[in-house]
């Protein structure tokens, strides 16, 4: 029985190595068959941030990676809706995040799901494990 | 209750090492079940076997290898995080050629998966942080 | 299910106190340890928003208040647990939330 994993992102990319490094137990996480879901919160939001420049920093941009999430069956993104407003945000400021449905003729679908803090809560309280990074 | 402990942060820079050290031993005493202690970002550096704290302190390193001892505990080092911080065992340091190794005992260094294990596997995970 | 959240950050330094009671459903726990027990003292305007939380509990780690030497300036209503009692508070609620 699969039990339901909510990974929850707070801090921003670059600044720290966390974002980087939650990503990584992502990634490995989606050979466990798991349900799997990322929660991006408060600066967390930053990490989706579409047009991610590291030449200038000597860092390596790791921005594409969210992208090959749907082939991970990494679907289920949800970022909150008062964080992107507190920082000046909207959806159109993040990458575009898809996945294929292989139920429906591999259709794409967006994997981002923009929800209030309220709707986020209620998502959280159902899940089975809590990673904190 | 079977126990997942996760630790995010090196010693000393933040107490989380410490809190969690703590948190293992009470929960030990209280007859649960560790199944595994994961080491991950700058956690890893808690499985030095070089440091050399003050003696009039403790030492977090020697405290996680004792309770390691005392209870048979899976200490996990994540390996790819150990690997971007310099932490390695003797085999890590011949397959990347280097001269040295210097994982303290009781520590072990294994991949992302064990984390993700210990979430499937134990009755609660408790992360230590920053 | 009911959750524990942990908070380890002092409410004066970082969000991270904020961000947890914002997102705390009621029937769960905060447990505020580490540098967190800050939030917990009398006079702030975290200890405000504690008393005000409805439907949820609140929890302070008494090694860490002591260490801090914020022992005597805790409000009322927020039960002081030892490392033992945190063991059960973990154990009383269905998943832990680490708020980092």
């Amino acid at each position: 029985m699969s039990k339901r994993f909510m990974y929850m992102n707070t801090k921003g990319p670059y600044g720290t190595v966390y974002a980087l490094e939650s990503l990584e137990v992502v990634l490995i996480g989606a050979a466990f068959e798991q349900d799997v879901s990322l929660a991006f919160i408060g600066d967390g939001v930053y990490q989706l941030a579409k047009g991610q420049d590291t030449q200038g920093i000597g860092m390596k941009n790791f921005s594409p990676t969210y992208s090959a999430l749907g082939d991970y069956d990494v679907n289920k993104i949800y970022v909150e809706k008062e964080s992107l407003e507190e920082r000046g945000l909207g959806l159109d400021d993040l990458q575009h995040l898809v996945w294929e449905d292989e139920d429906e003729d591999w259709a794409e679908k967006d994997s981002i799901k923009l929800v209030s803090r309220s709707e986020l809560a209620d998502i959280i309280d159902d899940q089975d494990v809590v990673l904190s990074f | 209750m079977k126990l997942g402990i996760q630790i995010n942060e090196g010693p000393y820079q933040h107490q989380a090492a410490d809190s969690a050290y703590q948190f293992a031993k009470a929960a030990l005493d209280k007859g649960h079940e560790i199944f595994r202690v994961f080491f991950y970002h700058d956690g890893v550096n808690t499985a030095t076997r070089l440091a050399v704290p003050p003696q009039d302190d403790r030492n977090i390193t020697k405290l996680w290898t004792e309770l390691q001892k005392e209870h048979n505990l899976d200490l996990v080092v994540c390996i790819a995080a150990a690997q971007r911080r310099g932490l390695m065992d003797e085999d890590e340091a011949k397959r990347q050629g280097k001269d040295a190794n210097n994982i303290a005992e009781g520590f072990r260094i294994s991949g992302l998966g064990q984390l993700i294990e210990a979430g499937i596997e134990c009755d609660r995970l408790v992360t230590f942080g920053a | 299910m009911t959750t524990l959240h942990t908070v380890n950050k002092s409410p004066f330094s970082s969000t991270t106190f904020d961000d947890c009671l914002g997102l705390a459903r009621s029937g769960s726990t905060v447990l505020l340890f580490e540098d967190g027990v800050y939030a917990a003292t009398t006079g702030t305007a975290s200890a405000e928003a504690i008393a005000n939380a409805d439907g949820v509990t609140f929890a302070v780690l008494g090694p860490d208040v002591k260490a801090r030497g914020v022992e005597g300036k805790i409000a009322d209503g927020i039960k002081v647990v030892d490392y033992d009692g945190f063991v059960d508070l973990v154990a009383e609620h269905d998943k832990v939330h680490a708020w980092l």
